[in-house]
């Protein structure tokens, strides 16, 4: 062996392919996939005869599946439990190939393989025909996005190797496959027992003219890049090493679509914040320029903006992400509870999480006959719903026919992801909701006969909510005792809420966002209770949001809403009336507020 | 993008998820050429930085070259390094060189057992004073509940069945036909108290896509895999008294690389110097499920 060879060996670097097969239990999927580990040359050395020993041990007679039921339960259970993986190859290519099991009850193992997969070989057995799992596969594989196809008819050694049969089965698939528009690559005859039609071309089939199972497969092309698509990345984190000795502020993410630039102008949704690249940051090698679709990297911007992972950032030039809190969707369910309206979901899409309610069902599909089943109440193990889902703020997403990646989600219940789906159309916003609630609040309101200017002459003060936010521990609570204490020195009717005084933050519920949501309204609700009493109400807030800012100040109108950022960033956000930098000066910081408040003539001095 | 960019990029995606939703994280670094490999993503994942703890399990018996590199990696690159160790087992010389137990019982003395209760904090833990270039005992106890693994689904059976990001119980106990979906992108980060986390980044790579890797970036490799001229190098690192060398004239990584090609070993299994996967039947299913990683 010289090392010359070596080199040069390094450089021809094959392509890889994820593959899945699926198809009804017992179908043959394992028998397939050890058939074409064994006859490419892919099984380790005497695998294949320490599974034939293994076999004779237990006086059973050797099947080829054997080899990928490598767990001992498995073997003397006789199904697939899991999508095992296993790796192969031809000349063309490296091929992961991943094993789905054919059971109702794993469901859930062959979607999390399926979902991985740039092309599907489905199999169904010739003397059995098609059955329910043969169609229910069919259509995951379309609902996640696999579109290059190869449907394979197996044990054709059990029926006589006969054209008619196949024929017959192929007519009836291909009725199936039509309706929800997936054109299969091709059909084949096989006998995964005996290996025909799979690396080898059968002897016994010589009315079959098509591709082996392998010439199929080479044949995929692999997935095409979006490249070409509007750039997408979900921010998935933002790093500041700051007390490892770096100050660099970068945006992390995995870009999902398209490419950018230094100097490109982005846009981030929901939030709409725009800014410019700065640089493209990488590990030990230097800095590019450019940056594409399916790069992990990360950027810094030229100013610092305060954004929060899971937006969604854009390019300005581009067609931008959609927003929206009502989506309708085509929806999967594999909890074992049933997906029902009024319990709260988490959606998880991209790198963003929010609560999620089941608004509307459309219509319930059941998978293996395609039946539509309307006025159903409730989602059930298996289903497959078009329904209409609700988030409490607004999300970014795309729809899934404009770019996969970003159009599609799953709903956690109860710690497990329950439910996959894709998004189908945009509903628009949720703040009707709000709005909604407002409406009905103004007119249900019994009015005193004194009206806010009244109160404002007496009090001689414009009511106003003062909410002062930022990181945890950074002396919130403090500097708001200090602005309430210095502004009734000065002749204001002011009164500061301590948090933990009127509203109960239920973190015993374990559900951080929907007790936050709710902390959020009750706060809106109280603050407009204050402020139309002519008051100014000081009250503080950790680390509230766009969406968060938004919703109190639409809750306190008519008066004004004036908010307080303290804490350590650099930048300032549009959203915050003003900012206190971290370890400040009580007096001083009282003293500022109190000038930018006059200033800004939300505090006038009536005393003249 | 090619195959390794693409392994490279979902890597580093899954260790920013890991990061993003667990607080108590750590990372187990073997010394061996994956969980190097492992390492070497969190780099890039957090641009230099390696924002957790890297926890290794010494048995007392891993060949002395790996400690030396270990130790030398830790100063070099600024890691927070944790050793724990089954000092009870050592001490009533419960190992299989003392003859007092079998291979299996051994590794689930030194390894499995000491992991748990290094893990829980129950046992001491032994962390790295960057000043004095010394161990001291940690004063944090707290359990660490995301473990992140350089486990690959080509090793063996079990691992193939491996989910991304994988629970486990209180009772380590792994069900391995109720394991929640992972669909696309989207990971289980959501679990019950209680609930332990396996994070497995490398497990769509294979034992060449590791040294393709290595290559590639240049990453420092202990030399025990690299022929020195006897003839012999090791494919796979453990304790001494349980990994034989196999017979290779590879000098340098390219030569491995060919070897694993198109040589002698591209139809031989990784492991097959481990003595105790034959002692279990071929998979290491059982030590797995007692959590072995």
């Amino acid at each position: 062996m010289e090392p010359i060879t070596a080199e040069k060996n390094l450089e021809k670097v094959l392509d890889k392919m994820n593959i899945v097969v699926a198809g009804h239990v017992d179908h043959g999927k394992s028998t397939l996939i050890g058939r074409l580990l064994a006859d490419t040359g892919s099984l380790p050395e005497g695998k294949l005869e320490s599974v034939k020993k293994y076999c004779e041990k237990n006086s059973r007679p050797f099947e080829y599946a054997y080899l990928l039921d490598a767990l001992k339960d498995e073997q003397s259970q006789g199904i697939t439990i899991d999508s095992a993986r296993c790796f192969f190859k031809t000349p063309k290519r490296h091929y992961i190939i991943i094993d789905a099991p054919g059971h109702i009850e794993f469901l859930k193992n062959m979607i999390t393989g399926a979902s991985r997969a740039e092309a599907a070989v489905l199999i169904i057995d010739a003397k059995e025909g098609v059955r329910e799992n043969s169609r229910r596969h069919g259509y995951m594989l379309s609902m996640l996005g696999v579109n290059q196809i190869v449907v394979c008819v197996n044990k054709m050694d059990l029926a006589g190797f006969q054209e008619e049969r196949f024929n017959e089965i192929v007519k009836e698939y291909d009725l199936f496959l039509k309706e929800i528009n997936i054109r299969p690559a091709g059909y084949i005859p096989i006998s995964g027992r005996l290996g025909d039609n799979i690396a080898n071309k059968s002897k016994e089939m010589n009315w079959y003219k098509g591709n082996t199972v392998l010439e199929f497969l080479d044949l995929f092309e692999k997935e095409k890049s979006d490249e070409k698509k509007p750039f997408r990345m979900p921010v998935q984190d933002i790093y500041k090493f700051t007390n490892m000795g770096d100050d660099r502020r970068i945006i992390a993410g995995k870009i999902e679509s398209g490419q950018i630039q230094i100097g490109d102008e982005i846009i981030f949704y929901p939030s709409g914040k725009k800014n410019k690249i700065k640089t493209i940051e990488v590990f030990n090698a230097a800095l590019p320029k450019k940056a594409v679709c399916g790069e992990s990297t990360g950027f810094t911007l030229d100013t610092e903006i305060y954004i929060q992972p899971g937006e969604i950032m854009c390019k300005s030039s581009e067609a931008p992400a959609q927003k929206g809190s009502l989506i309708k969707t085509n929806l999967f369910w594999m909890g074992h509870q049933s997906m029902v309206k009024g319990k709260q979901y988490k959606l998880k899409i991209g790198t963003r999480s929010a609560a999620v309610w089941l608004h509307d069902i459309v219509n319930v599909l059941d998978a293996s006959d395609l039946a539509s089943v309307s006025n159903k109440n409730q989602i059930d193990r298996h289903d497959v719903a078009e329904c209409i889902l609700q988030t409490f703020k607004p999300i970014a997403f795309d729809l899934s026919t404009e770019i996969a990646s970003t159009g599609r989600f799953v709903i956690v219940d109860n710690y497990k992801i329950a439910g996959g789906g894709i998004i189908l159309e945009s509903l628009g916003l949720q703040n009707e909701i709000i709005k909604e609630h407002i409406r009905q609040r103004e007119k249900n309101w019994e009015r005193s006969s004194l009206s806010i200017v009244d109160r404002e002459e007496r009090y001689k003060q414009k009511p106003l909510l003062i909410v002062i936010t930022g990181e945890n521990d950074i002396g919130k609570q403090k500097l708001a005792r200090s602005l309430e204490e210095s502004l009734f020195k000065a002749g204001k009717y002011a009164y500061y809420l301590g948090v933990s005084n009127a509203l109960s933050l239920s973190s015993a519920s374990g559900n951080i966002e929907q007790s936050r949501a709710s902390y959020i309204r009750q706060l809106g609700e109280i603050s407009h209770l204050f402020t139309d009493a002519g008051l100014i109400l000081i009250t503080t807030a950790s680390d509230i949001d766009d969406a968060e800012y938004e919703t109190l100040k639409m809750l306190n109108n008519p008066s004004e809403t004036f908010v307080i950022y303290v804490g350590k960033e650099k930048f300032l956000s549009p959203l915050w009336d003003m900012k206190i930098e971290e370890n400040f000066n009580i007096s001083d910081a009282v003293q500022s507020i109190t000038e930018k408040l006059e200033a800004k003539k939300v505090l006038v001095d009536y005393m003249i | 993008m090619d195959h390794l960019d693409k392994l490279e990029a979902q890597g580093v995606y899954i260790l920013r998820t890991a990061y993003r939703e667990f607080k108590n994280l750590v990372m187990l670094w073997s010394i061996g050429k994956d969980s190097t490999v492992l390492l070497w993503l969190a780099r890039k994942a957090f641009f230099g930085h390696v924002p957790f703890p890297l926890v290794h399990i010494d048995t007392k018996y891993k060949i002395p070259e790996m400690i030396e590199y270990r130790d030398k990696l830790a100063l070099e690159w600024n890691l927070n390094m944790v050793y724990g160790i089954n000092q009870k087992a050592l001490a009533n010389k419960e190992t299989f060189p003392d003859g007092k137990v079998d291979r299996l019982g051994c590794c689930k003395n030194l390894k499995s057992e000491a992991l748990k209760h290094t893990l829980s904090g129950e046992w001491p833990r032994y962390r790295l004073n960057h000043q004095t270039q010394k161990y001291e005992e940690d004063t944090n106890k707290e359990p660490y509940t995301g473990v992140i693994v350089g486990a690959r689904a080509d090793e063996e059976g079990s691992r193939s069945k491996e989910r991304y990001f994988s629970p486990r119980d209180a009772q380590n106990d792994w069900d391995i036909g109720d394991q929640p979906p992972e669909l696309w992108n989207q990971f289980n980060t959501d679990f019950a108290p209680g609930t332990h986390l396996r994070i497995h980044p490398l497990l769509d790579w294979t034992e060449l896509n590791i040294w393709e890797y290595i290559h590639k970036e240049k990453i420092p490799i202990v030399s025990l895999y690299f022929d020195k001229g006897e003839g012999k190098r090791y494919r796979s690192l453990g304790c001494y008294p349980c990994t034989n060398s196999v017979a290779s004239t590879s000098k340098n990584i390219p030569e491995i690389i060919e070897e694993l090609k198109s040589g002698k070993f591209s139809n031989i299994a990784e492991r097959s110097g481990r003595a105790q996967d034959a002692d279990d039947g071929g998979t290491l299913e059982t030590l797995r499920r007692g959590g072995y990683m």
